[in-house]
């Protein structure tokens, strides 16, 4: 991937994080602890302060250093899980990889993601996004409709109940609101579709 | 020191401070203890980079026990371990304990020369799963 390109990934990454920073924000705050509109604005904010420099890199150590960057500047649990996502794709991904090399790399995050997350899909988090984008990539479908099933799937965690996160705490009671993370993910999704499909 | 060392982890720095206080009236300066809270930037949270700062300054060659309160410090927790590490990550354990009982029980038995299994099973002892 050319340095510009891996730029402008990050960037409509960090734009769309910060255009729905506060809807994220009051996501939380109805079920959780109401820091991930903010948290996340203020990792992918200092990804995008050193892009330039990660587009420098091959795309593995360039995601990697986009999940590390993650960790250290989330400050919650969406760091290590967000950051481990990078950091496992960049792990598994070869420098100029095809659409079967992305496909096992994220079948390979997700793993990485519900081990940090002690979780798996159906838990009303960040998982039951990635998984059905999963899906739709093995099929082959195109960029829009992953980005429309990421949508989907996000929609499909306001009748769960979490059973992961601080949500859980609700019990019931986090039934009828929609997952932060699952809409995070799905709103990166939709941002990297469309940046790719746009090229 | 050889006593195995005891970090507190809160979202709060009030709760990791107070909590590190009464460990200290417990065992005073025979455990080597560090703390931290807060998400860096002023507001609730837990932090990585200070979990690895507290980890390092708590640190024996005996191991070092985490408390943490609720699941994000954990998940730091279990971060910050893996970016320290080997061989150091083998003898760091984030224990499945409430954060004040856990840490001070854990502190407790440290302070008598316990092994890092010894303390860390102390403290899950207040949890029974």
């Amino acid at each position: 991937m050319a340095a510009a390109d891996f730029s402008r990934l990050i960037a409509a990454a960090a734009d769309t994080i910060a255009a729905h920073a506060e809807e994220l924000t009051a996501l939380d705050q109805a079920i959780g602890d109401g820091d991930h509109g903010l948290n996340m604005k203020r990792g992918f904010e200092a990804v995008r302060a050193e892009a330039d420099a990660f587009a420098t890199k091959p795309l593995p150590e360039a995601l990697k250093a986009v999940g590390t960057k993650l960790v250290m500047t989330v400050g919650g649990a969406s760091g290590p899980l967000f950051g481990t996502l990078f950091m496992a794709l960049g792990k598994d991904l070869s420098a100029v990889p095809d659409r079967n090399g992305l496909t096992a790399a994220l079948g390979k995050a997700i793993e990485a993601v519900a081990a940090r997350g002690k979780s798996q899909p159906g838990q009303k988090t960040m998982l039951d996004v990635l998984q059905p984008v999963y899906e739709a990539l093995a099929q082959g479908q195109t960029a829009g409709e992953i980005a429309d099933a990421a949508d989907k799937a996000a929609e499909a965690t306001v009748p769960m109940k979490a059973l992961r996160g601080r949500a859980s705490f609700l019990g019931e009671r986090s039934i009828g609101h929609m997952d932060a993370g699952a809409r995070s993910t799905a709103l990166l999704v939709r941002a990297v579709a469309e940046a790719i499909e746009g090229n | 020191m050889s006593n195995v060392g005891i970090v507190i982890v809160s979202h709060s720095p009030l709760v990791a401070e107070g909590t590190a206080d009464m460990v200290r009236q417990m065992v005073g300066d025979e455990v080597p203890l560090a703390w931290c809270g807060g998400n860096g930037h002023g507001g609730l949270g837990t932090s990585v980079e200070a979990i690895m700062d507290a980890i390092d300054k708590a640190w024996s060659e005996a191991g070092v026990a985490i408390l943490v309160d609720l699941g994000g410090a954990e998940t730091n927790s279990e971060m910050a371990v893996e970016m320290i590490g080997e061989p150091r990550s083998h003898r760091i354990v984030v224990c499945n304990a409430p954060i004040v009982e856990g840490a001070v029980m854990a502190a407790t038995e440290s302070s008598g020369g316990a092994s890092l299994k010894e303390v860390v099973a102390t403290a899950h002892e207040l949890s029974p799963s």
